[in-house]
């Protein structure tokens, strides 16, 4: 498999299936761990780095699962194929940067990726559609455990899997899950939302992750708390909090269908007049638009399209996606056009 | 506290900024710690805000001078290092600024003891690649020694582990 044959491959994480996909976009597991006696990523020598990095592949390579999996040299990449990989979920913003000793596995069906010398030696990923943390958990720590039976990981009987930055300390773990949420943002309560979120260990952020902004309500929360709290304490706390605020957002759907449908049927039905003529579209704008089309599918406005489909469409309109798809570097004119023409043809326009 | 930003909420985030060797000490907010991060982020990520949470850079009194200058054995980083770029050089440095990152550890997690999994401490690769190393070493000796018989044998046993590790042969 190449980079170039992910292009056209619809992610696992997009089917818009799972428990609660008319809320939760998707969710994520990461772990972070490092090599025994070798220095972490920020210390070592570009000839360390190299090394760990072909050790890491090669027990990667040991292992079943990745036996038709994509082993992908981060500094064979242009920068298209870097933003390309950060629209897909599979590596961090900081994993486009620097990227002479960096690598990148994926396994055939892209739910498991390994970013290799981020910012530890190792981030396992886990990423699955709808509402499915502890699923997504359960294959990460099947993974984890196969992978120490060949490396072993940097870890203290006191302070747990030991890694570069503090934040990560302890279990190594990140879950997060992408939250969609249109009603409560109308209804004005996601400043609340925020507020509550960092009292309770948790932390909400963008579309992408770590210093990224929120797209067309799009929200992701992850645990904060690393340390002192068992995995699965941590993904319990995690699921509870989540489960109430996609209660939340269902109720408050329920009520705007209640007392004010039409301002729901105009925005969504505006939203997808707009996408299905526009001749020119930039990326902010498809996604704020696609947000209130995929609330019309979720509540039935809209017949014919899937969530999985809009899901797609989200992913496969933003830049390096398209640039990806029509096999050559684009402009932003010539972008703006190439997706308002993916989306109209994908969303049955003129 | 109230946030310097936006003065409506509990400032929690508490920032110690150096820009041209003049200190600036804020004291935010969760949202506003958030919204200077990403106005900074191309030199300061949101795990940077855990510099707020020690005493940063050299500038201020009363900091650095608490923690002496030691060295970890393992990757010669000082805390002060750490201190400059928030990320530690190898497994070593908790053992060797166990008490300035329980500390630490405790004011991001509440907590300075892990509870959770335990790996299993495998070698398999680690192995492979340690045995290649000394293999080849034995050969080149008993190459020297004209035992050739032996050295084909190893010869075999080299070739395998190539195989298994991926060394494209010299």
């Amino acid at each position: 498999m190449s980079i170039d044959a992910l292009v056209s491959k619809k992610s696992e994480w997009l089917k818009g299936e799972g428990s609660k996909a008319n809320v939760v976009m998707s969710s994520r597991v990461r772990l972070a761990r490092n090599i025994e006696g070798q220095l972490f990523y920020d210390r070592a020598s570009d000839e360390q780095r190299d090394g760990t990095r072909r050790t890491v592949s090669l027990a990667v390579k040991r292992l079943e699962r990745f036996s038709n999996a994509f082993f992908l040299d981060m500094r064979d990449t242009s920068d298209v194929d870097r933003k390309f990989l950060l629209e897909r979920h599979l590596i961090s913003k900081e994993h486009m940067q620097d990227v002479q000793t960096k690598g990148l596995v994926v396994d055939e069906n892209e739910v498991v990726s390994l970013m290799l010398n981020e910012e530890d030696h190792i981030r396992l990923q886990v990423l699955r559609s709808g509402f499915s943390v502890m699923e997504a958990w359960s294959l990460a720590d099947a993974i984890d455990t196969e992978l120490s039976h060949h490396l072993p990981f940097d870890y203290s009987r006191k302070f747990g899997y030991l890694t570069s930055c503090p934040t990560n300390t302890g279990t190594g773990l990140r879950a997060s899950v992408m939250l969609h949420l249109p009603a409560m943002v109308m209804a004005s309560q996601v400043e609340s939302l925020y507020e509550a979120i960092s009292k309770l260990g948790l932390t909400m952020r963008g579309f992408y992750g770590e210093g990224t902004e929120a797209l067309g309500d799009f929200f992701q929360i992850s645990n904060q708390v690393a340390l002192g709290s068992s995995e699965m304490d941590i993904l319990d706390n995690l699921e509870r909090i989540v489960q109430k605020i996609i209660a939340s957002e269902e109720s408050t759907r329920e009520e705007f269908l209640k007392k004010k449908k039409e301002e729901f049927e105009d925005r969504v039905f505006r939203s997808f007049g707009t996408l299905k003529s526009a001749r020119i579209i930039t990326s902010g704008e498809a996604i704020k638009l696609l947000s209130a089309v995929r609330l019309g599918v979720e509540l039935g406005f809209i017949k014919g399209i899937s969530t999985a489909e809009v899901n797609e469409v989200l992913i496969f309109s933003q830049s390096a996606h398209l640039q990806k798809l029509s096999g050559q570097e684009l402009g932003r004119y010539e972008r703006d056009v190439k997706r308002a023409d993916l989306i109209r043809k994908k969303l049955g326009g003129e | 506290m109230k946030c310097d930003l936006c003065g409506k909420n509990d400032a929690t985030v508490h920032l110690t900024e150096v820009v041209n060797d003049k200190v600036t000490k804020l004291h935010l907010c969760e949202r506003c710690a958030k919204d200077k991060s990403e106005e900074m982020h191309s030199h300061f990520g949101l795990s940077d805000l855990l510099s707020g949470l020690m005493d940063f850079g050299p500038a201020i009194e009363n900091s650095a001078e608490a923690i002496p200058l030691v060295k970890c054995a393992g990757c010669g980083m000082t805390y002060q290092d750490f201190q400059k770029t928030g990320r530690l050089g190898c497994g070593k440095c908790y053992e060797t600024f166990e008490k300035n990152l329980g500390e630490l550890l405790r004011k991001i997690h509440g907590a300075d003891r892990h509870i959770g999994k335990m790996p299993f401490k495998g070698e398999s690769v680690l192995k492979d690649q340690e045995d290649l190393k000394r293999l080849k070493n034995d050969l080149a000796k008993l190459i020297r020694e004209e035992e050739f018989e032996k050295a084909v044998l190893l010869r075999d046993r080299i070739k395998e582990l190539e195989t298994k590790l991926e060394v494209k042969p010299e």
